[in-house]
């Protein structure tokens, strides 16, 4: 028992655990309002889209590159589907819309997976051109306009609810999005899939060091690819998400989120020289940037705060997580590099 | 020692031998021809108008100006991803000076006093941001792409802290009359800093020793540690120029647009990321020519002019462009480093 707690100590999560739990109490004694049921829905509400995002964006940089294509994938992938379903008077069930925006997320992300698993440039700048490829297409060849009307299925499953919260105070109310067992899902997918698979010890080798995984006899290019294909599923999911919750297609509602989902991932304590990470460091920075952002209003902070907070989030993050790659023994690598 | 003597012959400089020893700059020249000749037979009167050459001049310092500041951090194997935030923060900071020292109807003389303090203000911006940049490189050591797309948020935010997401405008007149004014009534003057600013870096690069050490840091950071460089003051120094080049982009941008906002320029980070590598420089560091990336800087722009002319190709395409040349150049450069790595494997009788 005594091990696990000085293993818990000794972890990342733990500390952002603490943040959160300070976050939180300090909120609560400005407000009074963290801690009432309906907030708490709203705040599990608000985690399912960035959420699945950053789990794409953590499996992306475990293996030692950086995506910020996926907003824009996501878009162009949920405008295609929404824009075929509406115009050809879709009346049928949920199923059609996902299979269609899965198909088309896949196809995107082995686009990049193509680009990113044969070229030795940093993927960094191979989704940035891919990142424009695709909005240029959605704006440029679909020229994509606002969607008022989704079809009903994607409207109905955007409005299902698990529950309502109600605040007993302000009479206000929240409903859990049906979405959010997808986000369960999905965390529960991806966990087995690092865990227990091949192709998933593959992911965390090659972030470690490419050629030694080559040489313990990964295949470095196929797993690469297919990781990105995940991704581009991962992402396109979580679009058909917000559109459905939305009840409406914003094309360019997503674009702009990379830097903010990219920040979770680091704040909650992966490495960003690839390698190393769990899924609750993930969720834990995920859930820290969504409170944070949630409850500005609630503080009464104007939002005007909330760019420069994400980027001293982002800065004071990424700093201590490489102070401690450079400090630690088996960071003299990248310390030297 | 006869190998020695061919080997020097080969090294003289002669333009048209260099050229082909460089096969990309030979890429660079052939495609800008080739854009030229097309859009001179499609567009022949548009594209012979000076007007068109004039306005061409003015807009592309904004972008070349930072394009400078990212091939050096390139360089060094690093990247700035902040530019457009440095640049937006210090023209809004040059925008605010002028405004409260120099209110609508001030005079000549306070006007004049107003501007030189704004642009002194806007490069002390661009250098403390830049040498943020450098220090979170340096010494934290945070991987430069998150550094900086860090900061380019830290920078926004301040910006829009600043201005409350409103453009700032109501500038002297003097400011636009001399920034965004032509030289004999010729040249227009973004062109002419544009120019002093990219020899002054020629100069940087292949005539002093900060230039050498720059492209030694960038081939090998660990060789160039043990051989007695100070990294750290190389790449605080290398950001803070990024940083000022930015600075001087954003008192381009304000001339141009004669406001200043928090979210201008914002497709110039990947133009910008996209002509340093469509120019030949490495992004893995140590490689890279400025008249690569010059060259570059001119073919987007006839691109971008060029594609203007024809009114029913909307402007939203213009990303898919960018995006679409960017994933050709770097596949090319692929292509052909395996190819040349195959001919000198062939030339020594290595296994390939």
């Amino acid at each position: 028992m005594s091990q696990l707690v000085r293993k818990a100590i000794r972890s990342n999560e733990f500390y952002v655990f603490l943040v959160i739990a300070a976050v939180c109490l300090l909120i609560q004694a400005r407000s009074g309002q963290f801690f009432t049921a309906n907030n708490l829905v709203d705040l599990a509400n608000a985690m399912v889209v960035p959420g699945l995002f950053a789990i794409g964006a953590f499996l992306v940089i475990v293996s030692g590159g950086i995506d910020v294509s996926f907003p824009a994938l996501a878009s162009l992938a949920v405008y295609a589907v929404t824009r075929l379903l509406v115009d050809s008077h879709y009346q049928g069930g949920i199923l059609l819309p996902f299979a269609l925006v899965i198909g088309l997320g896949a196809v995107l992300g082995a686009f990049n997976g193509l680009f990113t698993s044969r070229l030795t440039v940093p993927s960094l700048i191979i989704t940035l051109g891919t990142a424009n490829v695709f909005s240029g297409v959605m704006q440029g060849a679909l020229s994509s306009v606002q969607i008022p009307k989704i079809p009903p299925a994607m409207a109905d499953f955007g409005r299902g609810s698990l529950f309502v919260a109600t605040n007993p105070v302000s009479g206000l109310t929240s409903s859990m999005p049906v979405s959010f067992l997808i986000l369960l899902a999905v965390l529960a997918a991806v966990f087995f899939l690092l865990r227990y698979t091949m192709f998933g010890r593959g992911v965390f080798a090659i972030g470690g060091d490419g050629s030694a995984a080559a040489r313990a006899g990964f295949s470095v290019r196929w797993t690469k690819f297919w990781l990105y294909v995940i991704v581009g599923v991962i992402a396109a999911v979580a679009g058909l998400i917000r559109t459905c919750g939305m009840g409406q297609m914003h094309p360019t509602n997503l674009l702009g989120m990379e830097m903010m989902v990219i920040a979770a991932v680091v704040l909650g304590g992966t490495a960003i020289t690839g390698g190393t990470g769990s899924l609750t460091g993930v969720m834990l920075g995920t859930l820290l940037i969504v409170i944070v952002e949630n409850s500005m209003i609630l503080l009464g902070i104007p939002t005007f705060w909330q760019q420069f907070s994400l980027g001293l989030l982002i800065i004071v993050g990424t700093g201590i997580s490489a102070l401690q790659i450079a400090r630690s023994g088996n960071g003299l690598r990248a310390a030297l590099r | 020692m006869k190998g020695d003597a061919v080997q020097t012959t080969l090294l003289r400089p002669g333009p048209l031998r260099a050229l082909a020893r460089d096969t990309h700059l030979t890429r660079l020249l052939v495609m800008l021809l080739v854009l030229i000749i097309f859009f001179a037979i499609v567009k022949t009167d548009g594209f012979f108008n000076l007007l068109t050459w004039q306005s061409m001049a003015i807009q592309f310092p904004e972008f070349g100006l930072m394009a400078l500041g990212v091939m050096l951090t390139m360089v060094t194997a690093g990247i700035d991803l902040s530019v457009v935030g440095v640049a937006n923060m210090a023209s809004i900071g040059a925008a605010v000076v002028m405004l409260s020292m120099a209110p609508k109807g001030a005079d000549p003389a306070t006007a004049t006093g107003a501007i030189a303090v704004a642009i002194c203000l806007a490069l002390a911006i661009g250098a403390t941001a830049g040498a943020l940049n450098g220090f979170l490189v340096a010494k934290v050591r945070i991987p430069p792409i998150l550094a900086t797309l860090g900061s380019f948020e830290l920078y926004t935010g301040i910006a829009i802290l600043i201005t409350g997401g409103k453009p700032k405008s109501g500038l002297p007149n003097l400011y636009g009359q001399v920034f965004a004014g032509k030289l004999f009534g010729l040249i227009p003057v973004p062109l002419i800093v544009f120019a002093v600013a990219a020899v002054l870096i020629w100069l940087l690069m292949t005539k002093t020793a900060f230039g050498t050490k720059i492209y030694m840091l960038g081939t090998n950071a660990t060789a160039a540690r043990f051989s007695g460089l100070n990294t750290t003051s190389l790449l605080v120094r290398t950001y803070m120029i990024s940083g000022i080049y930015a600075s001087l982009a954003g008192l381009v941008m304000l001339a141009n647009y004669n406001s200043a906002k928090a979210d201008y320029g914002s497709t110039y980070t990947l133009l910008a990321v996209l002509i340093v590598v469509l120019g030949g420089v490495n992004p893995n560091g140590g490689s890279g020519r400025l008249i690569g990336v010059v060259l570059a800087i001119l073919i987007l722009q006839i691109l971008s002019s060029g594609l203007n002319m024809f009114p029913n190709i909307s402007n939203f395409y213009r990303p898919l462009i960018w995006g679409g040349v960017l994933l050709a150049v770097i596949t090319a450069n692929h292509l052909s480093g395996r190819r040349s790595h195959r001919r000198i494997a062939k030339r020594k009788g290595l296994p390939q």
